[in-house]
Order: C-alpha cells, then structure tokens, then sequence
C-alpha cells in the first residue's frame, strides 16, 4: 500500500467551498430547483410544494456520481463534526432524544436499537444497511440509493462511530443494478477521499462499507433472514432467542437500518434535534417516503412530515383519483399493509394511527383505488404474493397463508362457500399470533382489513356470485337486450366463432358456454342512449 | 428464579428455556422440530405458550425463562393455535397411516391423537415432491415430510456432513440434496441419524415390516469399533429388526452407518456359526473343542520343521480389545512369532 495523504477537516470544507459554486451555477441552469437564503437547495413545482423533503432532499439536486456535490450540500460535515466534538454516547443521547424511529416498517426507536449495541461488549460490531426493499410498487430505497448515496453511507458511518462498529454492509437487491452501481462508485470515491477506510480525518476512527446483493427473495428484508443471507446461508429468518443488537451477523452485535433510516441520520446531527422533533407528531417525529401508485393523477415519491393526512396525499399532492373516478380505498404498508376506505381517509399518516385501523406504515408503499377496484381481487393479489415469498420455514405462514389464498382464488372464481369469510377470520389469527417473522404475521392484513371495510363485497362474490365492481371476470356476464338493431358488429368484433349469432335486424344472442368476457361486445354496441349489450 | 407454570410456582435455573422448564415441572408441551442437541429453529409452531405480559405466544423452546415469568401452556388461544398447526400440517400430510411403517411411533399422529385432529380440513393442493429410495439403506419419501428441518440440522450440526439442504419456497419447499441429484450422488455417508430424527414416516429404514408395539428394545454397546456406541436392538420375536441409537449415552443419539444399518449379518444365512477346518480340500464345519485340538497339532508338528515364522495369524475389529490382546500374546508368546494382525488395517 502506497502512502496516501489524509484528509484533513480542511481539505473537506475546502472542497465544499470550491464546489458550491459549481453546483448552484448548474441547478440555476437546469431550473428545477430554487435556492433559498438558508442555502438550502429544493426542487419547484407544485407537486413539491406541500413536501417536506429531508430523506430525499438531494434527490433530483446533487449528481450521485460526484462526491463533491454531496460534499457542496453539506454532506460529511456532519460525520466531520462528530468525530472532532462528539463522544459515542452523545451521539446514542441525541438518537433517542430524536425519537427517529425505523422507516423499514416497524418503526422501533432508532436511538434505542443503537444503545443496545453501544453497551453491549465485544471485539466486533457491524452496521448493516437494509436495501432489499421489495414491496412491489415501492421505490423510496432505491431512489434514495441512486440518487444520494452518500447519505446512506455518512448514516452507517455515523452509526457505527456510535455503537463501536468499523465494518458495514449494504445488502441491496441486485434487480436495482442503478443503485448498485452508484453505491459501488460512492463508495470507492469516500474511500479515495479519505472519509471512508483507516483514520477517517485522523481522528483513529475507522468504517469500511462493503456491498451484498440480494438474490430476489422477498424474505430477506426481514433482518434476521438477512444477516442469514449475508453468512452465505439460505435467507430464513432466525427464531429471536437473542436481540440482533447483542447476537447478529455471526453472533456480534448488529445494527440493520432502513435506507431511509440512515439517509435521516446526517441531517438530524446537521441540523439537531429540536429541529427534527418540530417536524412530525411526537410520537413519530420527521417526515415519511411514500410511494404514492395505482389510480392518483401524479403517481410518484412523496415525503410529508408524519401525522399528514391521507387525504392531503391523495388530493393535494396526488392530485386525486384518475379519469375523475370516485375514491374507493387506499392500500398501505405494502404486501403486508390493510386497505384504508374511503370513510378513513382523515386519518393521519404515523405509526399508531395507522395500526389502528387495522393497517401499517410498512416500508412506504401507498396504492390508490378507485371505484372499479374490486377489494376481494385486491385482497387475492397481495396474498398471492406472500404467498409467493414466504419462506416456507413455519408451518402458519407456509401452509396457513396457501389455504388462505385457495378459499380467495375460490370467491373471486364463483365458487365461494357460505362460511368461507369466517373460516378466513378464524385461520388469519393464528396465523398472526403463531408465525415465526413479521412475513407471516402481517400477511393476514390485506385479507381481514378488507373483510372488516369491504365484508359487503365478499357477500355478493359468495352469496350472489357477484362482483360488484365489475373486474372479477368469472362473475361477469354479459347479454344483449332487446334494444339490439341487429347491426352485427358485436358478432363481427367478437374474437371466439360462435360466440353472437344472430341475422341482421334481428336481436343477436351470446353463447354464455363459450364466452371468454373480454368485453368487446359492449365496447363496440353502438345503441343508444343506452347499449343493447349489458354487463352485469 | 420463581416462575409460575399454568398457576404452579417452580424454582428453575437462570438460562433454561421454557420448554425444559416445563418438561422439568412434568408439563408435556408438543414439538415437532425441536431437540435438545440443535440450535432451537421454531418452525414448527407448535411449543407456544403464552407469557404474561407480550402481546403474541412465544415459542417456548426459543425463549428463556425469566424471574417473576408467568406461563400459561393450555389457555384456549394457545390450544386453538396447536390445533390450527397440526390441521395445516396434517392437510398437507398423505393419510396413509395404516401402511406406514412409522405409525405408532409418530409425532404427528400422536399430537392429532392428543388434539383430537382427526382429518386435515383444508381440501386444496397437496404437495408432491419425488421419493428418493437411491440410497441403500433408507429411503425419502418426501410427501410425508413435514419439513421440520431436523434432518437437515442434524446432518449439518452434529454429523457434520450437510448433504441436505431446503429447496424452494414456501408452500413448495423441500428438503432436497444438492441439484436434486439423489441421495446416492450427495455427499450423505448413510449415517442414518437423519433417521433416526425424523418425526414422521419420511425418512426410514429400509427394512422388514414391522408394528413397534410388536417388539422389544435391547440395549447393547455396538461392537463395530471401540467408541463403545449404545443402542438399542429392537426385536421382533427372535429377531433383529432395527437398531436405534441410544441418547442417553456417550454417543448422544448418533450412530454411523455401520452401527445403526449393519446389523442384517445377524440373521444372515451366509453368517458363521461355527469353526470350519479344511478337509480334503472342502470346509466342514467343527466344535471350538476339535478347532482347538486340530491347531495344538499342527503347531506341534509344524514348528520345529518351519519355525514359529512360518504361523501367522489374523483377527478381527470385531473383537473385544480384551479377545485381540490375548489373540496378540497367544501368537507372540506361545507361538513365538510377530506374525499378526487385524482386519482393520485391511
């Protein structure tokens, strides 16, 4: 190893302000963003207007490739001015007094989680980063990882001068080959800097990160599966005889934080705790990612101060329903969140008020329905899922879940039975209490939220085999009335022969044995003001 | 530390799990994956219990006891969830008990016994993984497996081979050898401990049909090598049937292939009985008293004309260590040649 020159406090804020400039000059070119007199530097528009962006505030600013634009935004100062001023046990103080708590979903005290690790004795810690964000449709992770990854890796830093750690793992999924490649370059440019390695700024602190992807399994974000997936085992989850904290990656004490988690870290020592604390409900201090998708006008990343409410995400921000269609639900916390209704929709956004109701924050995930979304179908595709990804170690989830989703595929077919929604009551409780990971005890919540909100829909799919928004497409039945001109163009559009038969002129009949319900029919039915073909 | 098990307070040691707590106080609570000698794995759910104090049951072979701890092992919600896990189990479980080998000493048909689950309610998709009867000595029959993993942390943790593994997820996960290429082309040394583990008919011998409560247990001390293993012969009439290895023993509850399969030579046709001497050509069986006699005369007459070099003799592994040191002494001393050895170097 050649000798290479530290860097030094100096070079650092030397670098900061030599690039300043280079930056703003840029972002007043590209015009997205305005800079205000605080120096801060945040994106214009009015679909950022209502956001609080602290997670994401260099998201679509910064370019991820360059150091020295983290740097330009303040980056590292933080890292800088704990090393030189603060102890460990300052740091853990501050943490708690933050109240930060776990953006991955279960929302346990930052703070606490570090302090446990802080105390416990041992020759080794390590910090883990948790990017195997894998609820389908959300991407706060990965867009924090692709677009401000040094964030991530000055929060393990800082963390890990906390607890006493010098080794990090990021665990990232490899279907984000972006952010992989972004986290590989941040992380070489911190180590050529000098703020990642030996001797970080001289202080004799050290903290090297390195990098594990994920092999696609869904499992592996819960933490125990994880640490399992980085000793090169098969992702299962560890049944919690010790705390993570105190036993982890191979039995040392291990912090793993949410990306999201760790990308609030440098701003709350930047800018404090009283600061941080403003934001937010007191009980869930700060701000939340969502993934804001499925039927809203203007889908996409959204971060508001905790305790907003739902409807000012939905409305305000996502600009409502699309195609003017009414709110029906929105679905929350991922694969493993409940379905709030339309009747709901005041309820502010924060850890309790969420469980509440029966749903969770989960990672951020946040699905828009609309009046045509049929809750049961709803329901079957998020189980399908858990379905999908259990692991298979604990009998609830592995067998529990199947049977659960077996009684579904039946209701949404036509061939619910009287009983089945108890049946699915009774079966999602123990497989709640009695599953080994958080997988399977919160994969019951789509099924019992929408039993609880939407009980009515289940009824008409079982009593009435109906589905009354219309999507489920073996309760569909379409027939043409006597309105029909016999102008043929249902029989000509229709794709399966002998479907509509009928002469011209004459009211034309479809063979419900062999109709595949694609609609066409009705689609093309010129009659007016009302079609001949009906649905229902 | 006090802790109080379904209303009865006990004093239990600090760092015991509340399932030896409860076994210490004479209180069965049902488990299917776990075994004292394995790191606890939880999977199969059925060991929970309710704590006073947390929200959900915990796994009593998970959790440890502590001071003041409270302990309810039969209130109605943990009963609901054991017979909510034994439905799921025995849904997916073929009900083929009256030809299987195991029954009368399974688990699983014991647990439905005691919880009164007479029939696996949910009628959906039944697994169908492949039987594996490659190996020589025992065989997989997958389908019954209830993947409580025992088999493959035994072979991991204590035989220390890990020839097994699970494969796939969920609901289609299998204990499986690498690539699925059978257990005849794994690294599996036919130890059969995964055998002797398994709660259910999965894994078993390949052996002659037998009830378990046809037979007895005979305790003896295996005679392969000089680890001085124990196990138990299990009978059938005057017969050996099976050997299961002993866990209250030095070779706590392991045996290897020789020990635990190697037994068929008892009842073997081919198997000696007696002495043999060769006459004209041709063995005939003898009495120990003409074995004797005939070797007296030969080393008489043999040894002044060839020397005591001219003798050799060979033992056996199979012999006590007391046998093959007199064997040793009787060639050395008496007969007056180095001339011996054993079929272990073989």
């Amino acid at each position: 190893m050649g000798c290479r020159k530290v860097l030094t406090l100096e070079r650092l804020q030397q670098i900061r302000k030599e690039h300043r400039p280079i930056l703003e000059a840029r972002v007043g070119e590209a015009g997205n963003a305005d800079i205000n007199e605080d120096g801060s530097i945040v994106l214009n528009g009015d679909y950022y207007k209502k956001q609080v962006r602290i997670a994401l505030k260099n998201c679509g600013i910064i370019n991820p490739l360059m150091i020295e634009d983290y740097i330009a935004v303040d980056g590292y100062s933080a890292l800088a001015n704990i090393l030189f001023n603060k102890s460990s046990g300052e740091i853990i103080d501050d943490m708690m007094a933050s109240n930060l708590r776990g953006r991955g979903g279960a929302g346990f005290p930052t703070g606490r989680k570090w302090n446990e690790a802080f105390k416990y004795d041992a020759d080794q810690k390590f910090m883990i980063c948790n990017a195997d964000e894998g609820d389908p449709g959300a991407f706060m992770d990965r867009s924090i990882l692709e677009n401000d990854p040094h964030s991530v890796l000055e929060g393990m830093a800082i963390g890990g001068y906390a607890v006493g750690a010098d080794k990090g793992f990021i665990y990232v999924r490899a279907e984000y080959p972006i952010a992989v490649k972004r986290l590989r370059t941040a992380i070489e440019q911190a180590k050529e800097l000098g703020i990642l390695g030996n001797n970080i700024l001289g202080t004799g602190f050290s903290f090297d990160i390195e990098l594990r992807l994920g092999s696609g399994a869904f499992v592996c974000g819960e933490g125990t599966a994880l640490i399992e997936s980085i000793e090169g085992k098969r992702g299962m989850p560890r049944t919690k005889i010790h705390r993570t904290a105190h036993k982890g990656l191979w039995q040392k004490p291990t912090i793993i934080n949410n990306v999201e988690t760790y990308a609030n870290v440098p701003v709350i020592f930047q800018k404090g705790v009283d600061w941080f604390r403003s934001i937010g409900t007191e009980k869930s201090p700060g701000t939340k990612v969502f993934s804001l998708v499925g039927k809203v006008q203007n889908a996409g990343l959204v971060e508001v101060p905790m305790g907003t409410p739902l409807r000012e995400i939905v409305y305000d921000i996502g600009g409502g329903v699309q195609d003017g269609k009414g709110f029906k639900a929105v679905q929350t916390g991922g694969p493993s969140g409940g379905c709030i209704p339309a009747h709901l929709i005041d309820t502010p956004v924060d850890f309790e008020s969420l469980g509440k109701i029966g749903s969770i924050m989960g990672s951020g995930g946040m699905v828009v329905m609309d009046e045509d979304t049929c809750m049961v179908d709803v329901a079957r595709f998020f189980l399908e899922f858990t379905v999908d990804e259990s692991c298979g170690k604990c009998v609830p989830c592995r067998e529990g879940t199947k049977r659960m989703l077996e009684i579904l595929e039946r209701i949404v077919s036509g061939h619910g039975e009287d009983g089945d929604i108890e049946l699915m009551e009774d079966l999602s409780e123990t497989i709640s209490k009695a599953s080994l990971c958080g997988l399977g005890q919160t994969a019951s919540n789509p099924v019992v939220t929408t039993i609880k909100y939407f009980r009515d829909e289940y009824e008409a799919h079982i009593n009435e085999k109906k589905c009354p928004s219309g999507s489920c497409r073996p309760l569909i039945k379409y027939f043409i009335t006597e309105a029909c001109i016999g102008c043929t163009r249902c029989a000509k559009s229709c794709p399966v022969d002998s479907c509509i038969t009928g002469k011209v002129k004459e009211r034309h009949v479809i063979n419900q044995d062999v109709c595949i319900k694609c609609g066409t029919c009705y689609e093309v039915c010129p009659v007016k003001p009302v079609k001949a073909v009906v649905k229902g | 530390m006090n802790i109080t098990i379904d209303g009865i307070q006990y004093e239990i040691k600090k760092n015991t799990t509340i399932l030896q707590a409860c076994k210490d106080a004479g209180i069965n609570i049902p488990t299917l994956c776990h075994d004292e000698r394995l790191n606890p794995s939880s999977s199969c759910r059925l060991c929970l219990v309710e704590v006073e104090g947390t929200k959900n049951p915990v796994t009593s072979c998970s959790t440890m006891v502590r001071d003041n701890m409270v302990v309810n092992t039969k209130s109605k919600d943990v009963i609901k969830a054991r017979k909510d896990v034994l439905n799921l189990i025995i849904s997916n479980h073929p009900m083929e008990c009256l030809t299987c080998d195991k029954s009368g000493n399974c688990k699983l048909q014991d647990y439905s016994y005691e919880y009164g689950v007479a029939e696996g309610t949910f009628k959906g998709a039944k697994r169908t993984p492949k039987t594996d009867t490659s190996n020589p000595f025992y065989d997989y029959d997958a389908r019954k497996c209830i993947l409580c993993g025992l088999c493959v942390r035994v072979c991991d943790e204590l035989q220390g081979t890990a020839a097994i593994g699970i494969e796939n997820r969920g609901f289609d996960a299998v204990v499986t050898t690498p690539y699925n290429e059978g257990l005849i082309n794994s690294k599996c040394v036919s130890c059969g401990n995964c055998v002797s583990v398994c709660p259910v008919g999965a894994l078993s011998p390949k052996r002659q049909k037998y009830r378990y409560w046809e037979n007895k247990k005979i305790r003896t001390t295996c005679s392969y090598c000089g680890v001085g293993c124990q196990m138990d012969l299990v009978v059938k009439g005057d017969k050996v049937v099976d050997v299961e290895p002993a866990k209250d023993a030095l070779n706590n509850g392991l045996l290897c292939v020789k020990g635990k399969f190697a037994y068929k030579f008892i009842n073997h046709p081919d198997r000696l009985k007696t002495p043999l001497i060769k006459i004209n050509g041709r063995f005939e069986e003898a009495t120990w008293d003409e074995a004797y006699r005939y070797i007296r005369k030969k080393v008489n007459e043999l040894k002044p004309e060839y020397g005591a070099d001219s003798f050799a003799g060979l033992t056996s592994a199979r012999c006590t260590n007391e046998e093959n040191y007199l064997f040793q002494k009787l060639f050395r001393a008496v007969i007056g040649t180095n001339n011996v050895d054993h079929c272990a170097r073989l």
